[in-house]
């Protein structure tokens, strides 16, 4: 993966030679500025034990640990939700009556171009206006929703479009009703197309329940902030749940790619590389500009 | 809707800044995507590493967790800028691996004969990536990188969080003020809208210049 196979060839002895110096270089110079880093955090004292021995304590730690469970829980029920929403939003973007297309045209677009903050700052100060009251966490995951379950509707359209039109017209040559084909031939061969789209959408919304800090929401962001402040420590605080999201995120993302490769492996059709408008995990294919450089999710536009 | 309205030159003032935010960390993260970029298909093993590493870790934050790790953490060791540049550095690094990771795939879209041919003619590694390769690659990922673009307009409202005064802090403070924060919110998201459809339109424009017919 991290190969260069197109840009140099087998290199002979001169060639290795130079890379070899120059690996050398550019590693010393990595490691330079990694060590003035390291030298102006110990010069400001933040390597000190003090400053990072809260992080060691237990109750700390399970108080942030407490704030990664409830990142977890907006964002699994967020995604169940959205899942759901962005199904029907889906099925009406493809439907035929052209009112209720227009109608779920019109929401995926409105609430796929307005920032996530907006949504989960309307949700929670509009919405008690009108009479809706619940507690923060259903405020973040109906923002949440809004957002991503436009972005998932993008993707499960794509994905049926990206179906051989053959498969729908064969399903109704052997008499079978618009449900029927939906639910028997297309859904199920297009929803394996979709996997590595999704596992990829749940990454953007794992990152996005940190927008549950603006709410006071009680999400992993926010305990760390806390954390921080309790113990003069933010930068460690921060720097510690940081890496808490990289993990969670870096092998939510490593599942997907391998969903990805093993898909494109098994079908020659290709996945969806291309997780909606947030986060473009493009996909690196050789060859075929067409596919790999334009973003799916929108690719098949009517012609 | 008259709260938008009698409050027009406040959505003004934040849309600009919402504006300049997000042309300014544009051309930063295009200038640290190229760079890594490259450095991810470049020949010299560290090189590539640290291009991974760059991109893994903070493709896989979020970004709100990177401004306040920035904004509040980094003031530790006296890397201090006001929000606004703050903001800036942030998104500017943020979008930067997401152009890098377009700008890869737009490289390994450019045919393998065309840096072959490079090669032939003696053109060293920088020589091959800057004169042959990455016009060509840049050309082919207009589309994707508009999506970048457009995304970005969208995330620089996290910048309101470090009270940097755009559209949505704009927007935010005014529902506090008056008291009508579903219309105000709603004049945001238009506000929103506004910036980004003629970016959708402009890259459009672009996409059809520059394309390569094959």
């Amino acid at each position: 993966m991290t190969t260069a196979p197109v840009l140099a060839d087998a290199l002979g002895p001169r060639g290795r030679r130079r890379v070899a110096v120059a690996s050398v270089v550019t590693g010393a110079a990595i490691a330079g500025l990694v060590a003035v880093a390291v030298l102006r955090l110990a010069d400001k004292g933040q390597l000190d034990r003090a400053q990072w021995e809260p992080l060691t304590r237990w109750s700390v730690v399970r108080f942030l640990l407490g704030g990664l469970g409830n990142t977890l829980k907006a964002a699994a029920a967020a995604m169940v939700v959205a899942m759901v929403v962005g199904a029907l939003l889906a099925l009406g973007r493809l439907a035929r009556a052209s009112p209720v297309r227009y109608l779920a045209g019109a929401w995926v677009e409105f609430f796929r171009a307005t920032p996530l903050i907006l949504l989960i700052l309307f949700s929670a100060l509009a919405l008690p206006r009108y009479g809706l009251h619940l507690s923060v966490f259903w405020y973040l995951v109906l923002a949440l929703v809004a957002y991503n379950g436009s972005i998932l509707a993008e993707i499960f359209r794509s994905g049926i479009l990206s179906l051989d039109r053959g498969q729908s017209e064969a399903a109704f040559a052997l008499g079978l009703g618009y449900w029927q084909t939906m639910l028997a031939v297309v859904i199920p061969q297009a929803a394996r197309r979709m996997v590595p789209a999704i596992v990829s959408q749940l990454v953007t919304l794992l990152k996005d329940t940190s927008l549950g800090y603006v709410i006071t929401y009680e999400e992993l962001l926010r305990r760390s902030r806390s954390t921080g402040e309790f113990f003069h420590d933010p930068l460690q605080a921060v720097a510690f749940v940081a890496l808490m999201y990289v993990i969670v995120n870096f092998t939510l993302s490593r599942i997907a790619s391998r969903l990805e490769v093993r898909q494109r492996r098994r079908y020659r059709a290709g996945a969806l590389g291309v997780t909606g408008v947030e986060d473009l995990a493009v996909v690196d294919a050789h060859g075929d500009a067409a596919t790999t450089a334009k973003p799916t999710a929108r690719a098949p536009r009517r012609r | 809707m008259n709260v938008v309205l009698d409050n027009l030159d406040l959505y003004i003032q934040g849309m600009r800044t919402t504006v300049v935010l997000t042309l300014a960390s544009f051309g930063l993260a295009l200038i640290i995507g190229t760079l890594v970029a490259s450095a991810r298909v470049s020949p010299i093993p560290p090189l590539r590493v640290a291009g991974t590493f760059f991109v893994e870790t903070i493709r896989n934050t979020p970004l709100l967790v990177l401004i306040v790790l920035f904004f509040f953490g980094l003031t530790k060791v006296g890397i201090r800028y006001s929000p606004l540049v703050s903001a800036i550095i942030v998104l500017g690094i943020y979008t930067s691996t997401f152009v890098a990771e377009t700008l890869r795939s737009g490289i390994n879209a450019v045919a393998t004969g065309q840096a072959e041919a490079a090669r032939s003619l003696g053109l060293t590694f920088p020589q091959v990536m800057g004169i042959v390769v990455l016009p060509q690659a840049f050309r082919t990922v207009v589309p994707p990188l508009g999506s970048v673009f457009i995304a970005l307009i969208k995330n620089s409202s996290l910048a309101s969080v470090i009270a940097v005064k755009d559209l949505t802090f704009q927007a935010d403070s005014l529902a506090n003020a008056t008291a009508r924060p579903a219309a105000v919110f709603l004049g945001a998201a238009v506000g929103y809208l506004v910036l980004a459809l003629p970016s959708g339109w402009l890259i459009g424009r672009i996409e059809r210049r520059v394309a390569i017919k094959r």
